[in-house]
């Protein structure tokens, strides 16, 4: 660790245990990030941020406080550990119980993300080539009325120091890209986007932007949204369905990831997140799903948007079944929380969404393992008499306690004798989320898995938006609850 | 906190950078380059303590100085941000955004940046010197007078009291300077009665206008009275929103106003201005000097926000725009641009929607006879299904009730909604008092409490 770093680390670790903080930890931030829009022809946008600073957060008298300055000296830290003391104090006069930490080793550690290109090394005229290009072709369709492009990169630098002995830095590079083509005619619009609705993240570099190569995927979904302008309503009723890799990715983040938040469960977040039917004496009792479901919390997979080496508390990156063999089997956690329900070892959940929140508990990369048969998106069609192909979010609904959902995509499918047949718009489906999970039949293989990255999980107050992934390969529900919305 | 002195000081430097940035380029082309500087400075200090449980769980306090420039040079504009705010930093940041900026394609639509306009802004009263120094003992005493009073009734309390103080400036190479200072504080409450949870949030500008005690019993009597929750049909009920509710619904509505919505064929408003598209019962403007609205005067571009009628008794009046759109789109301009560039374009950002004279108890007893009503203190995860209709779906929340025979009969398990917003506007019985309100789909805005038939509830959810 660069010595401005560590002095700085130390200053507010030294200033708060001094002050009678029982417990001090601190992240040092530095960010830089580049954002493009597109619109149709045109740059829309070229915007370029750069943030610091240090957030610290201690332990007085068993009640948490949190402070955080951009001024990244000795004297403005000392003030800053300072503040943070002052307001874990306050805090300790509204206590029912003192907060406890669960174990976790002391670290001395350097963590990089896997990347193969450095986007800030890629020449601006090729960036936006790719948007252009893609932009060009999306408005050769005719009927199209907008086309959009967008590329995000982010690369923080992080310094984590804990009054435990722990000191870690990570780097990390997250990219994110998106074309998106809308169609517009006689009072209705319809879009199609690639590679996924608000676009795909990776903690990756520029070759993730040149993997999912958006130009080559332009037409297709400029035909698709022109298409839907005219295609029949989707129908309603009880269909077996096949839910696409990525959409299924956001129901798992909204029935799975969200409810086993246990910062949730004990009801810490219901003022406005809300809490979870998920409840600590359910572990191991509650079939959450078909023998089929098994969903992991894995901090650990490559290139995934979740993951990452050590928390924002300084624990060690895990990979942890919440859902093994249709079981619930464990929630997202952090230390204190772990704490409180008598676990050992904090999961690794705590997070934070620049130097200046005080991190709460994110899901890391939560993600539904492929079928164990393996087979394809082609082989689960195939495999279905009577039924539906659904594909890319659209919106997205779920009520405070993560039972009622309702989702629309941006297409559909229908199947009839094991093969697609005619397009159809306006598709949604809901459900109670432990319901659903049960009527899982069929998930694809490993060939058709996906990390999707979810890149604007809110929760918190205030608001922290997080970077979430999520794995999946397609999957089928049979007798899902298709058209609710339009009754 | 940024002074208003410092802010304009940090302006002049990034003008007179760019001003030297033009002779520099001019002595060595021989030409004269336009090069022009739009500046943003924000500086927050924000607190906020959170709690449950009946105890406080996080405690934090943000402290932020930042600055954001836009450069326009050789036809195209780019803009930066960063937090140094030296001399040094200011100059890097502008320098750089120059040299990116004269390497792109030139943008024909792209304006020049405005001169002062000849309206002299109001300056609001907006700042409370106390609700913006609020200590984390002054909160901490807040949070347990909450805790205490909803512990009376026999209720778990969660949520936050958080301050803000804020300071908002912007200035450009063309003369513009604006600073706005406010305060705020914003308290929601939760308040469990077994599992029944009751909810209410209050935001304003001073702290002396929220009475927190008053909110807890809030919570605390909507948490008891929804207790053991009935089962009840899906289907189309006659439905009374409180406010918030009215405010987190209306909220998927305002970007529908604004020019580049319907330069993009977004709008689900497009070709409708003119027309009578909601119930003559409804009249919304958007007016920054309203004395329960918050905000600053300036638009994104540093122009005075003009008040502008949006609908009025159900006839929509008026695109608000900037004047990129306006000028795109032949909009007359409205100054209601956002930070340039931005995908959005424009926002009314000061909504007030009038209301009636009903009050909600009135519209309660107004539910007689062979009547039955629902009500909704809340609405919950609000997304559109079909934006160019504005379907919508959502939940219920934290307090949904049968009311019958003039009162509140009892509590029902939450139901999701999928109801167009025509459909909403369209069928609206009765207006409550309008009041300054805050959700947490939208912004705070000033709403009525609202009574509308036929409110589609599609399913039903297990608490």
């Amino acid at each position: 660790m660069a010595d401005l770093e560590s002095e700085l680390l130390e200053t507010a670790i030294k200033t708060a245990r001094k002050l009678g903080a029982s417990h001090c930890d601190a992240n040092i931030l530095r960010r830089r990030s580049e954002f493009i829009q597109t619109k149709n022809d045109r740059l829309l946008a070229l915007n370029r941020d750069a943030t610091s600073g240090i957030g610290i957060r201690v332990l007085v008298n068993g009640g948490w406080g949190f402070a955080s300055t951009q001024h990244l000296n000795t004297q403005a830290v000392a003030k800053c550990a300072r503040l943070a003391v002052e307001v874990a104090a306050a805090s300790s006069k509204c206590l029912v119980k003192p907060v406890e930490l669960v174990p976790e080793p002391v670290w001395n550690a350097i963590w990089v993300s896997p990347h193969l290109i450095d986007p800030e090394k890629i020449d601006l005229d090729s960036k936006l080539e790719r948007l252009f290009t893609s932009a060009e072709t999306i408005l050769s369709v005719k009927g199209i009325t907008l086309a959009q492009g967008m590329l995000h990169f982010l690369r923080d630098e992080k310094f984590f120091a804990s009054s435990e002995g722990s000191c870690i830095e990570q780097i990390s590079l997250r990219t994110g890209c998106l074309i998106e083509a809308t169609a517009a005619a006689d009072g209705d619009q319809q879009r199609r986007s690639y590679p996924q609705s608000f676009g795909q993240y990776e903690l990756a570099g520029y070759e993730m932007v040149e993997r999912w190569d958006l130009p080559g995927h332009a037409k297709q979904i400029a035909e698709e949204a022109v298409a839907l302008l005219t295609a029949p309503e989707c129908p309603a009723g009880q269909i077996d369905t096949i839910i696409g890799a990525s959409q299924l990715a956001l129901q798992i983040h909204e029935s799975m990831g969200h409810p086993s938040e246990l910062d949730r469960a004990l009801g810490q977040e219901i003022n406005f997140a809300g809490a979870s039917f998920l409840k600590p004496d359910q572990l191991n009792v509650l079939q959450y799903g078909s023998p089929l479901v098994n969903l992991v919390a894995d901090a650990t997979a490559p290139g995934a948007l979740g993951s990452f080496g050590f928390d924002d508390e300084g624990v060690q990156a895990q990979k942890t079944y919440l859902v093994k063999d249709g079981l619930f089997k464990g929630f997202l956690t952090s230390r204190d929380t772990a704490a409180s329900i008598g676990l050992a070892r904090s999961g690794g959940c705590l997070r934070a969404e620049s130097w200046n929140f005080a991190p709460i508990i994110r899901m890391t990369n939560i993600s539904l393992e492929p079928g164990p048969v393996g087979g394809s998106l082609y082989d689960l069609v195939a495999d279905t008499q009577d039924g539906l192909l659904m594909e890319t979010n659209k919106s997205w609904s779920i009520d405070s306690m993560r039972y009622n959902f309702q989702f629309s995509t941006e297409a559909a499918w229908e199947i009839k004798n094991g093969k697609l047949g005619r397009l159809l718009k306006n598709p949604s489906y809901s459900g109670i989320t432990p319901d659903f999970w049960n009527t899982c039949d069929a998930i694809a293989g490993p060939s058709d898995y996906v990390n999707w990255g979810t890149p604007n999980c809110g929760k918190g107050q205030p608001m922290q938006t997080m970077w979430t992934g999520h794995g999946a390969s397609p999957a089928r529900f049979r007798k899902l609850t298709i058209g609710a919305a339009r009754n | 906190m940024l002074s208003e002195s410092k802010c304009e000081k940090i302006v002049d430097m990034a003008v007179d950078c760019v001003e030297r940035l033009k002779l520099d380029k001019s002595s060595k082309s021989g030409k004269s380059k336009n090069v022009e500087v739009e500046v943003h400075i924000s500086s927050t200090n924000a607190a906020t303590s959170r709690f449950a449980n009946n105890e406080m769980t996080q405690n934090q306090v943000q402290e932020l100085d930042s600055i954001s420039l836009r450069v326009l040079a050789n036809g195209s504009q780019v803009r930066l941000s960063g937090q140094d705010l030296s001399k040094d930093g200011i100059e890097s940041l502008v320098e750089l955004a120059y040299k990116t900026a004269t390497r792109l394609e030139r943008d024909p639509n792209l304006l020049s940046l405005p001169k002062p306009d000849k309206v002299k802004l109001p300056r609001f009263k907006r700042y409370d010197e106390k609700t913006a120094d609020m200590t984390a003992d002054e909160r901490a005493r807040a949070v347990k007078k909450i805790i205490e009073t909803v512990k009376k009734e026999e209720a778990v309390a969660a949520g936050i009291v958080s301050s803000l103080d804020s300071v908002t400036a912007m200035g450009n190479s063309r003369g513009i300077f604006q600073f706005h200072r406010q305060s705020e504080i914003e308290c929601s409450i939760t308040a469990l009665y077994g599992s029944a949870t009751g909810w209410a949030k209050a935001h304003a500008t001073k702290a002396s206008q929220i009475d927190v005690e008053k909110l807890a019993r809030q919570a605390a009597e909507k948490a008891r009275m929804g207790a053991d929750p009935q089962d009840i049909a899906p289907g189309r009920y006659l439905t009374i929103l409180e406010p918030a509710a009215v405010l987190d619904l209306l909220a998927f509505l305002w970007w529908d106003f604004a020019a580049t919505s319907h330069l993009d064929e977004l709008s689900s408003l497009r070709d409708k201005l003119g027309q009578k598209v909601f119930s003559e019962k409804l009249t919304v403007r958007d007016d920054v000097h309203y004395k329960l609205q918050a905000g600053a005067p300036f638009d994104g571009e540093g122009l005075a926000r003009q008040m502008v009628s949006l609908v009025e008794n159900g006839v929509f009046k008026t695109i608000v725009s900037g004047r990129r759109a306006a000028a795109q789109g032949d909009f007359p301009l409205t100054n209601h641009g956002l930070v340039e560039p931005d995908s959005f374009g424009e926002m009314p950002l000061n909504i007030v929607v009038e209301g009636g004279q009903t009050s909600l108890e009135e519209m309660t007893k107004s539910v007689v006879g062979q009547k039955e009503a629902i009500l909704l203190t809340r609405v919950w995860y609000v997304r559109e299904v079909d934006p160019a209709k504005k379907l919508l779906t959502g939940m219920t929340r934290d307090g949904t009730f049968v009311v019958k025979n003039g009162k509140i009969s009892h509590a029902v398990k939450n139901l999701r909604f999928n109801i167009s917003l025509f459909d909403l506007l369209n069928n609206i019985v009765m207006l409550g008092p309008e009041c300054r309100t805050a959700g947490e789909e939208g912004f705070p805005a000033v709403v009525p409490p609202m009574m509308v038939k036929d409110f589609n509830f599609t399913e039903v959810t297990r608490f």
